[in-house]
């Protein structure tokens, strides 16, 4: 049943088998590796480490980093922290679900983007701030923050 | 360099050598190279530098380092060159050539220097810059100074040598003895005794024993303890080591949030860069002292920052808190005795075994010692990071330091504490800021989190705002966070829609005080504070928006009617246009007036935060513009 997973990866994770300390380290490295956890992956790291099936999802549902979907290509992450709602993120929030038409924790249909927002990315001085992929940009206004979207996509566009 | 450190004389070589190093060049450039700069191009300038001293032929005479926050995060990138202590604010990478001639001619380059916005005058000094006047730095002390992944630049400014004291000089009680007398609490948030958490691991007689070091700094609006991380991550390891050795432990571990990155990358690579000499290791400095250290990335979880959580979650599990006693100083990890401390805790630890307990009791209160690094973020001119002796009121954090609020505000009140804190109004600003007078006034310290709010921000609606984040990350195992918080904020979010009845305000303060005395946790017990806190002193908001369906502050969405343009006091300048993510603000570039069109305004507001003029004007619902 884990014939998805790469045999590099369980390999990798050969040599945790039996220690359930390691779940969450074991998740992180399936997600790092196919992009999201499906049961399949989960019923995997459940034998490997023999802990139950149940606790397995229970952490993968209880963490927000684990997703048990597939992903967009890019990733924007909105942050939502106290100095980034006062400084307006919720207008740029508005601006990024209407532009995107999907909402927070969505993936766009042809699995461009998915919507994010995240508590606080710690970095409130730029407030407000999204990471588009792994770079942040700061003291955004609505328009710059779509237009970052719309600049992110058409680079793909063509690069592709 | 695979030599190992086996004894103080070859620490003090290893010393002796680097600094050597770094005292070689005539001028050093320190870049700060932040997760803040980095994000406005940090390493770009550093790039730039270090190309434009190459040209000039100047590689042996001036260094460039990249160093960790330095704080005046408002100003990023910061560029400083020393010995001269001369900050440049704001450089990009265009700016670096003009630097590197002036530092070769002996001179500055006025036009780059910050400009005092009182006096307006040029400043060329850090020192002499009102943000950074009034700051005294322990824990921040490296910042700025060293190169974080470098652990000879630590080692040069006298890195574990406090290690070094407390292994060949100190027993474990006598190190014990020192925390308690300098008077250090915990930096977390809670405020707990260092000593008085050491001494209580250290009388356990169940083996092993474990230290962790809590760096899953969650409460929005703080960012200390990434910025410690990512500058001086060997203080918190060499911090974490001196624990250890003070309570009779071997194995530490470092819980950083996922969300950070750079620190994750700092931490891991001081770890194996101390292992190498020996620091972390089997019989370190020549002693019977054993230790390793672990790092574990959290998933994404605020309720992990609670220390019970966090050691499930450690363990591989839902990292859900546990009822408290026992204390995890007899039942922490793995149900061993353990000793959590926050980041900003381990990082004071050596210069307190170094300098004296005495020392450092002498800084701040007394009751409150040493000193406490705030963020500093919101409504304020100057954004940044903030170390000062505990004791200093609001208003010096504020205005003098903070340079008080911009574009012609006013101040309404600083909220401290994250979601466990609360909002401090305007007679409260000469407020001392220590564990007790926050406590005292419906606040409190948490991890040191200051947000500046102004006439524009809804107090019922920051209390919403900090509602929204506990209920959706209460972790569901105690009903009263489970189903409280969220019945709060059902209310909350009706009143900020217009919707409030009288019995509201009655109907909240129920549900916080039950909530208060029957959640599990800290986190569930705290949760209720921005509503009791903007309750007693801001009642009047809520009112305005249960009883006149009008927002003082005029931000609650649903209670604005509509946005629109004063044709009087516009002046075309455009920027409403610019800032508008729909088009509905429009108008022709130096002819007066802008429009905007109500059928396609989200009303996010952007167009009323960028007018310099303030020619853009809400109303309130059912009042016509």
């Amino acid at each position: 049943m884990s014939d998805l997973l790469p045999i590099e990866l369980r390999e990798e994770c050969a040599p945790l088998a039996g220690h359930p300390e390691h779940l969450i380290h074991v998740l992180r490295r399936v997600q790092e590796t196919v992009g999201f956890i499906s049961p399949d992956s989960e019923a995997f790291v459940s034998d490997l480490l023999g802990v139950t099936l149940s606790r397995v999802h229970g952490v993968v549902t209880f963490y927000h980093l684990f997703y048990t979907e597939p992903r967009g290509r890019h990733t924007v992450r909105l942050c939502r922290g106290t100095a980034c709602h006062v400084g307006g993120a919720g207008g740029i929030q508005s601006a990024l679900e209407e532009h995107l038409g999907i909402k927070p924790g969505e993936t766009t249909e042809d699995l461009a983007v998915t919507l994010e927002t995240v508590a606080c990315l710690g970095a409130c001085a730029l407030a407000p701030v999204m990471v588009v992929d792994e770079g942040y940009h700061g003291k955004l206004t609505a328009a710059e923050a779509v237009a970052i979207v719309d600049r992110t996509l058409s680079g793909e566009a063509e690069a592709g | 360099m695979s030599v190992k450190i086996t004894s103080r004389e070859m620490l003090d070589e290893l010393k002796q050598a680097n600094l050597a190093r770094l005292d070689a060049f005539e001028h050093r450039i320190t870049v700060c190279n932040g997760t803040g700069c980095r994000a406005c191009g940090g390493v770009e300038v550093k790039e730039a530098l270090a190309a434009a001293i190459d040209q000039r032929g100047l590689s042996d005479r001036i260094d460039v380092m990249p160093t960790g926050c330095q704080g005046y995060c408002q100003r990023g990138p910061l560029v400083v060159v020393e010995p001269e202590g001369t900050l440049y604010p704001t450089i990009s990478p265009e700016d670096a050539e003009r630097i590197v001639q002036a530092i070769e001619q002996g001179g500055l380059v006025d036009e780059l220097l910050l400009e005092d916005p009182i006096t307006k005058e040029r400043v060329a000094k850090r020192d002499g810059i009102r943000f950074y006047k009034g700051q005294e730095r322990i824990a921040f002390a490296l910042n700025g100074k060293i190169d974080p992944t470098s652990i000879g630049d630590y080692i040069a400014y006298d890195g574990y040598q406090a290690l070094a004291k407390a292994l060949l000089e100190m027993t474990p009680e006598k190190i014990i003895d020192e925390m308690t007398r300098s008077g250090l609490r915990g930096r977390g948030g809670a405020g707990f005794p260092t000593g008085r958490k050491w001494a209580g691991c250290r009388k356990q007689e169940a083996v092993p024993k474990y230290v962790i070091c809590n760096g899953d700094e969650g409460d929005p609006g703080a960012f200390m303890d990434r910025s410690l991380i990512e500058a001086t991550p060997h203080a918190i390891l060499e911090g974490m080591l001196i624990a250890c050795h003070a309570v009779g432990s071997s194995e530490a571990h470092v819980y950083v949030r996922a969300e950070y990155p750079l620190a994750v990358e700092h931490i891991r690579k001081a770890i194996d860069d101390a292992r190498e000499l020996g620091l972390i290791g089997e019989n370190v400095l020549g002693t019977d002292f054993s230790v390793d250290v672990h790092v574990m990335e959290g998933a994404g979880a605020f309720v992990c920052g609670e220390s019970t959580a966090l050691m499930y979650s450690i363990e591989g599990r839902r990292g859900m808190p546990r009822l408290t006693p026992p204390r995890s100083v007899e039942h922490g990890l793995w149900g061993k005795p353990t000793v959590l401390n926050n980041v900003e805790t381990f990082a004071n630890v050596p210069a307190i075994i170094l300098r004296g307990a005495e020392w450092f009791a002498g800084i701040g209160t007394e009751t409150s010692t040493g000193t406490k690094v705030f963020s500093l973020t919101g409504k304020v001119e100057n954004n940044g990071l903030v170390e000062v002796p505990m004791g200093t009121t609001i208003r010096q954090i504020v205005f003098d330091i903070g340079g008080g609020i911009p574009d012609g505000r006013s101040f309404k009140a600083v909220q401290t504490g994250g979601p466990s804190g609360g909002c401090l109004p305007e007679s409260l600003l000469d407020l001392p800021v220590d564990y007790e007078s926050l406590s005292e006034h419906d606040a409190t310290m948490g991890s040191g989190g200051i947000i500046v709010l102004d006439d524009t921000s809804c107090m019922v609606d920051v209390a919403r705002f900090f509602l929204d984040f506990t209920a959706s990350e209460s972790c569901g195992k105690c009903a009263p966070c489970r189903l409280g918080v969220p019945a709060m904020l059902e209310i909350l979010t009706r009143i900020t829609e217009g919707e409030g009845v009288p019995e509201d305000i009655e109907q909240l303060r129920e549900l916080a005080s039950v909530i208060c005395s029957t959640a599990l946790c800290g986190l569930g017990q705290t949760a209720p504070n921005p509503v009791l806190s903007t309750l007693h002193y801001f009642e009047d908001e809520y009112r305005a928006h249960i009883e006149e369906g009008i927002c003082p502050a005029g931000s609650c969405k649903a209670l604005v009617g509509a946005y629109a343009i004063d044709p009087d006091a516009c002046k075309a300048c455009g920027k409403c246009a610019t800032a508008c993510p729909t088009g509905a603000a429009s108008g022709t570039l130096g002819q007066p007036p802008y429009t905007i069109d109500l059928a396609t305004c989200v009303k996010c507001g952007a167009c009323f935060e960028a007018c310099p003029f303030d020619a853009v004007i809400r109303t309130a619902k059912g009042v016509s513009a």
